[in-house]
């Protein structure tokens, strides 16, 4: 019982004897109806420790009452309430009276908002372990019975998630019972209900007597899944694995099949989508005789369906089943019936299917192995490269270590270049950053030399992208290229390059500069980044554009910890201390903030002070920073947000603005008609003009 | 059981239409804001709601019989007002969104509170509708009215109560749909299955999830290319009220077209297309401009659904498309006027339709406050005034006519004195008794049936 004691709270407060102890549970007990949704969320929170001061008597009698008619109050209070009473048994005197429980419960689980009902649910499961079987068939059965037969669809919908927790631990008569209140559930009037009933078919079957499921739960699945309601049906594909795995092989042939079957023919695509979406736990439910002999046509024709969201729902699918056949003849299964359909798909209409074929499709070649993968998967790879659509390029380049694995990449590299040089030169940005990400993983692969020959010079391209997303994400790629091949490397051919932008004529690329030192000081260790950065850093401080010139601040701040002491003495405090009286404020504020940590690392007493400190100092470090800047005036803050905003302003007059306005019209639109926001795009741009 | 149902949700005709009550103000100034925008019964016909160009939703309640007055079958009060959308500007198209609720559609009862979806040209929100009767009562550490204790007093801990108090209605946003159309919403229809809803505009239908705002399925698109070939906008979309797979959606050009969504994810092609060949006797320049459908609704059984264009009504077996079932005239006599209808802009009003419980008689809304009834059993129409004269309850309504030219008879308007700024665009009757709802300007007129 103690164990659910909030931390904290010792014994001495139960009893109510100080002011000291009662003050703060006072608190918590009159923030239960506080006005603000936060502190009576955090009041909820703690309604352990309440419960623990007041006394299971007292919880018992005043506190439930008192929450099972709080329902009113906001989802979030709901939720937490819901959650902190599945561990209340405890608190309310243990087993005997975890039924005190369920009136709180009971209401919660017939509001409208589906995240607290199965909370609520879910608590009601994990109370009803606690349950003695006398007190389960006298408290909790009637209360399943009462949800059951509700007026509101909420409430016989919270009834069918309870069934399967109080069946096995009931007694005959009252199983009986359970099953004709589940039966008549499956056939309610409202849809909401009847797919609550679906979705818990699987677990209810799993245990109920077999008799029992042949008789009972087959009926009901056979009626589900020819409901009118497509949303019923396809609930009820779900159920088939469920029940398919309790019953032999002959019952399932007899049973289950007939039903699968129709399942994958269905009129709607919607239930079709979910026999490909639920494949592979269907093949393993079904086991590999029925495999063979009905799972495989059926995904042929799914493979091949007239609605392109099936076909990418089973193209998402085909790894996963030819995993899962049998090794004995699984090659020939393969190449004989599966890849015929997949070479189909290779040219697809729709680029979804496309996509989604590319995505699993290079798994394929570890399982058939360095002959068939050259002879037959590599020029679908090859096509798919080439592919229009840049998520299918995409997706075959993210998982090109499979290849890589079985043949070896250079087969594919004469092709793959290309292939990257366009998805890196793509005219929408978010392809281009979605290749930058890649760049670390193609580098391992392809090794330092092609990638210094080949892919070097688009690292640096992306350097000076006219979007800032791209921009950002090309410095850190020169992070992780430096993790990957040294510091040496980066001596030679990054750090140069960089450098070199800080003398250009656009400000946003000297401030590049800048983010890259920024990534790169870690990578690269003290050496290289008090000899050749930090003299460019210092350097950049006499720009003339204030937002180089505060960023320069934020630069050293962020460096700082890699230098030592000297070239923190020496070199960073005199120009810190230079900012520090700019003319612009921001540019003095960032000083402030940079100097006052400098300072810190400057003054810490000798022993203390470590070249590289330690990781709980510059922990110290950063929070203290949090805070400096939560007291920073709200003047300044108003007057950088003004800056941010002219910033990209310029940035947008800059480079023709089109891309600027796109970044937050396409957020504020997400159409899944197109999976790749970016095709809105194209669409939302005139209108926004208009 | 044939009996009675055809009695107690008859014709149109047969019945005697009484004034019951009228809303809002009496005087003939009218705020923008008032003007009420869409009527709507929830599923029992307990609840009435209204929205307005304000952005206002007010709900009426109807009051339990507990009288033993036969006249009256339980008047509509006032049970929440709210607003429900405020106006708002687009900064990313310098657009002014208007907070003019276009619809209001109620969902199945699901628990004790009572949801509705309303919209305005963009944003959809779904809103809750609950009493509340209990408050807690009893701090520790202050006094009910607020004052602080002196926390040294509480030597014990005391836990709230909840005590009976008067009965609050409490209207709360629970999702909104945003940022899903880029042109103005004209529809809103929720699906059978209760767990969707469909939402249209002038080009595309979206599919929504009732309980996920982030994302919608975009199911049909006409947006044709290049926006200079744009022949024709969507002007209304429903559900099935049965069939949760299938919705219609009408056109600008006079036709509806019947989705299947079973058959694809988007549903660009249709599975029916309803069009009534025209007529070509009666071709002119606004042939076309009449011809677009301003509402559409499924009967209540599913078999039949019915358009309103500019003159008429049609009902369609949903079995036939090439010719409607049957066509009535709601102001034929306006042909002859449809130049000076066309000038004053009047020719592109959205008169809406609606049908009686047992689809039985359908009503739509026509000028000088004037709305008609069709029979469909017998065929005959009446039409009505919701006025405030003669408003005393009970009183019947008396039928009006209007004589389309030469000799006026005695009790028949002119249509050249038909006043073409009161106009009735929304109507609702009750799902299950003779109780109908209109909207005047800014008026809602309630009328029932005369019971013997």
């Amino acid at each position: 019982m103690a164990g659910a004691a909030g931390p904290g709270t010792g014994p001495g407060a139960a009893g109510g004897n100080g002011d000291d102890s009662l003050y703060p549970i006072a608190v918590l007990i009159d923030e239960l109806r506080n006005e603000d949704v936060q502190l009576r969320l955090n009041s909820i929170k703690k309604l352990s420790t309440i419960a623990l001061a007041l006394g299971v008597e007292r919880t018992r009698t005043e506190l439930l009452p008192f929450l099972t008619d709080t329902i009113y109050d906001e989802d979030e209070v709901l939720l937490a309430l819901a959650e902190q009473l599945g561990n209340f048994t405890g608190l309310v005197g243990g087993p005997d009276f975890a039924h005190c429980l369920l009136p709180p419960l009971e209401s919660l689980a017939t509001v409208e908002e589906t995240v607290v009902r199965d909370k609520a649910v879910e608590s009601l499961r994990q109370i009803s372990q606690e349950h003695t079987p006398v007190a389960l068939e006298a408290h909790f059965v009637p209360l399943v019975k009462r949800l059951a037969g509700g007026d509101w669809f909420t409430s016989r919908t919270s009834a069918c998630g309870l069934f399967s927790v109080c069946y096995p631990r009931a007694s005959a008569g009252v199983r009986a019972e359970i099953r004709q209140h589940f039966r008549s559930l499956c056939s309610d009037d409202t849809p909401m209900v009847r797919r609550a009933a679906a979705s818990k078919l699987g677990e209810l079957a799993k245990v109920l007597e077999l008799d029992s499921v042949k008789s009972e739960i087959v009926p009901l699945f056979t009626s589900l899944a020819s409901d009118e309601q497509d949303s019923v049906r396809l609930l009820a594909v779900e159920a088939c694995v469920s029940i398919a795995q309790l019953l032999s092989q002959e019952d399932l042939e007899a049973l289950v099949m007939p039903t699968l079957r129709q399942a994958a023919e269905d009129k709607s695509w919607r239930v079709r989508y979910m026999v490909a979406d639920k494949f592979s736990e269907l093949q393993r439910a079904v086991g590999p005789k029925i495999t063979l002999s009905d799972l495989i046509p059926a995904f042929q024709n799914l493979l091949k369906d007239c609605e392109a969201e099936v076909r990418a729902a089973a193209a998402h699918k085909v790894r996963e089943l030819c995993e899962n056949l049998p090794t004995e003849g699984r090659e020939t299964i393969i190449m004989n019936q599966i890849l015929p359909y997949i070479k189909e798909l290779v040219s697809d209409t729709n680029q979804h299917v496309k996509s989604a074929l590319a995505s699993v499709i290079m798994g394929l070649s570890t399982i058939l192995g360095k002959e068939n993968t050259i002879e037959h998967l590599l020029p679908l790879f090859l096509a798919q490269l080439k592919d229009e659509c840049p998520e299918v390029r995409l997706n075959i380049i993210s998982n090109l270590d499979c290849v890589n694995e079985v043949i070896g990449i250079r087969q594919l590299s004469q092709s793959l270049l290309p292939a990257i040089v366009e998805l890196a030169e793509d005219a929408k940005w978010r392809v281009r950053l979605a290749i930058i990400e890649y760049m670390p993983l193609l580098a391992g692969q392809l090794g330092v030399e092609f990638f210094d020959e080949k892919l070097n010079s688009l690292c640096m391209a992306w350097l000076v992208d006219h979007v800032y997303a791209v921009r950002e994400a090309a410095t850190t790629n020169l992070m992780k290229l430096v993790q990957r091949f040294g510091t040496e490397w980066a001596q030679s051919t990054i750090v140069p390059r960089v450098l070199v932008m800080a003398n250009d004529p656009n400000y946003l690329h000297r401030m590049t500069t800048l983010f890259c030192i920024n990534a790169l000081s870690e990578a690269c260790g003290q050496e290289i980044t008090t000899k050749h950065m930090l003299p460019v850093v210092v350097k950049m401080a006499g720009d003339q554009v204030a937002n180089v010139r505060f960023n320069v601040a934020k630069s050293l701040q962020k460096i700082g910890p890699i230098l030592d002491t000297e070239a923190l003495r020496e070199e960073v405090k005199p120009v810190l201390q230079k900012l520090g009286q700019d003319e612009d404020v921001d540019v003095q504020y960032f000083a402030q903030e940079a100097i006052s940590v400098v300072a810190r690392r400057l003054h810490r007493p000798p022993g203390e002070a470590g070249v590289i400190p330690d990781a709980e100092g510059s922990e110290r470090g950063r929070a203290l920073r949090v805070r400096g800047r939560g007291q920073d005036p709200g003047r300044a803050h108003r007057k950088r947000a003004a800056r941010a905003a002219s910033e990209a302003a310029v940035e947008a007059a800059w480079f023709g603005g089109t891309d600027a306005a796109k970044g937050p019209a396409c957020q504020l639109r997400v159409n899944p008609r197109d999976a790749l926001a970016l095709l809105e795009i194209a669409d939302l741009v005139p209108f926004s003009r208009d | 059981m044939m009996v009675k149902e055809e009695k107690g949700a008859g014709g149109g005709n047969d019945i005697q239409w009484c004034f019951s009550q009228v809303k809002g103000a009496i005087d003939d100034d009218v705020a923008e804001a008032d003007i009420i925008s869409t009527v709507e019964f929830n599923h029992s016909g307990e609840l009435l709601a209204t929205g307005d160009k304000g952005g206002r939703v007010v709900i009426f309640q109807q009051e339990q019989e507990n009288k033993i007055q036969s006249h009256s079958r339980g008047e509509y009060n006032v049970y929440s007002t709210f607003q429900s959308h405020e106006p708002e500007f687009d900064y990313l198209k310098s657009l002014e969104i208007e907070e003019k609720i276009n619809k209001i559609r109620w969902l199945p009862q699901k628990n004790a509170a009572q949801f509705l979806l309303s919209t305005n040209d963009k944003t959809i929100k779904l809103w809750k509708i609950s009493e509340r009767d209990k408050r807690p009562e009893g701090y520790n550490l202050k006094e009910e009215d607020g004052r602080y204790r002196d926390p040294t007093t509480v030597t014990t801990l005391r836990v709230p109560v909840f005590r009976p108090m008067d009965l609050m209605v409490e209207a709360s946003p629970r999702r909104i749909f945003a940022n899903a159309h880029t042109y103005h919403i004209n529809s809103i229809s929720i699906n059978s299955d209760y767990e969707t809803y469909l939402s249209a505009d002038d080009l595309r239908i979206n599919l929504w999830h009732l309980e996920i705002t982030d994302r919608s399925f975009n199911i049909v698109d006409i947006k044709p290319a290049n926006m200079e070939e744009l022949t024709e906008v969507i002007t209304a979309a429903e559900f099935h009220p049965n069939s949760c797979n299938t919705f219609v959606y009408s056109s600008s050009k006079g036709t509806i077209r019947l989705c299947d969504m079973r058959a694809s994810a988007l549903c660009d092609r249709h599975s029916k297309l309803f069009e009534e060949p025209e007529d070509p006797s009666n071709r002119s320049f606004f042939s076309e401009i009449i011809s677009s459908i301003s509402d559409v609704k499924f009967s209540h059984s599913g078999r039949y659904m019915m358009t309103r264009d500019y003159l008429s009504v049609k009902i369609w077996d949903l079995n036939m498309e090439n010719r409607p079932v049957e066509t009535y005239q709601v102001h034929e006599y306006l042909r002859s006027k449809l130049c000076s209808l066309y000038e004053n802009d009047c020719i592109f009003d959205k008169f809406e339709c609606c049908w009686n419980g047992s689809d039985s008689v359908v009503m739509t809304g026509s000028y000088n406050n004037f709305f008609r009834m069709f029979d469909r059993n017998t065929k005959r129409d009446i039409t009505l005034e919701a006025s405030r004269e003669n408003n005393k309850p009970r009183t019947v309504l008396k039928p009006r006519k209007v004589c389309a030219s030469g000799k006026r008879k005695k009790d028949e308007i002119s249509v050249d004195s038909l006043d073409f700024n009161k106009k009735i665009l929304h109507t609702a009757w009750h799902p299950k008794e003779n109780i109908i709802a209109v909207a005047t300007t800014n008026n809602l007129y309630i009328f029932q049936d005369k019971v013997n």
